[in-house]
């Protein structure tokens, strides 16, 4: 599944145009640890965090993660906006919290398995 | 003059004390001449990981910030943090994975998972640290690129 279908899918909020939609999403992680993530995110795969800083992008970058899903409407620091399309990193929003947005991607896997 | 003994590149890098605003930013510079220089993706992200983790203890713990030195060698990468900051008192512990002594305005941040240390020991082949309470902490790291070597034989396209 790639990430186009995905925000179409569960309704989120791509926050700026500047991303590679048609990557493919290898699987999810959800995480508000920094250091968790670099130890164990798999690459190519969506973040699902409340963390809105700017150091989210750097830890994307690094892992090579599809994208970020800040959930519970968070929305990102101005800082974050700027760094995520500078990087080319997707940086989606969530209205549900990060329980029922893993789940429903979760679901949405196992629909497409 | 470019000689035997001369790194390919060598980049150095002051980190701002108690700013975990810019920090990142090395990790992602190193990513970015690293990419240039071909080297590939897999030491490309164990020299980045290293660097990230070192840049942010750097900026959660040494109040007078510090210094990353990175060194690519024909062979090998490596990567020197030192710091004039509190200092580690005990190293093992340190070590472990879910030992932290990150400030709480840190941690509301997503710090301190105590996976720092643990991170760059584990995406280095050699890793070295030595600390003095009061004095500061010292940490090489060496990453090695034969391994991306034996992929480039394997694989043209992914050469080192």
């Amino acid at each position: 599944m790639n990430l186009k279908n995905l925000v179409k899918e569960l309704n989120l909020q791509l926050l700026h145009p500047e991303a590679n939609l048609e990557r493919e999403v290898t699987g999810g992680y959800v995480s508000d640890l920094l250091s968790d993530v670099i130890a164990n995110a798999p690459e190519g795969s969506i973040w699902i965090t409340i963390q809105k800083h700017s150091n989210i992008i750097a830890v994307a970058v690094l892992k090579s993660l599809a994208g970020i899903i800040l959930t519970g409407k968070i929305m990102p620091e101005k800082e974050t906006l700027e760094k995520a399309r500078k990087e080319r990193i997707p940086l989606i929003s969530s209205q549900d919290n990060s329980f029922i947005t893993a789940g429903k991607i979760y679901k949405l896997f196992s629909q497409n398995k | 003059m470019k000689g035997k003994d001369n790194p390919q590149l060598k980049l150095a890098f002051k980190t701002d004390p108690l700013d975990i605003s810019k920090a990142g930013e090395v990790s992602t510079r190193v990513r970015r001449e690293l990419q240039k220089l071909n080297i590939c993706p897999e030491v490309t992200r164990k020299v980045s990981i290293i660097c990230f983790e070192g840049e942010m203890n750097i900026a959660l713990h040494a109040e007078k910030g510090g210094t990353v030195v990175i060194e690519v060698w024909s062979e090998k990468i490596d990567i020197l943090f030192e710091d004039s900051g509190p200092g580690i008192k005990d190293i093992n512990l340190a070590l472990l994975p879910g030992y932290s002594t990150a400030p709480q305005w840190a941690i509301e941040l997503g710090f301190g998972a105590g996976m720092g240390l643990y991170n760059m020991q584990r995406n280095s082949d050699f890793f070295e640290i030595s600390s003095e309470p009061g004095k500061g902490t010292r940490v090489y790291s060496r990453v090695s690129r034969f391994k991306c070597r034996e992929e480039s034989i394997n694989e043209p396209k992914k050469s080192c």
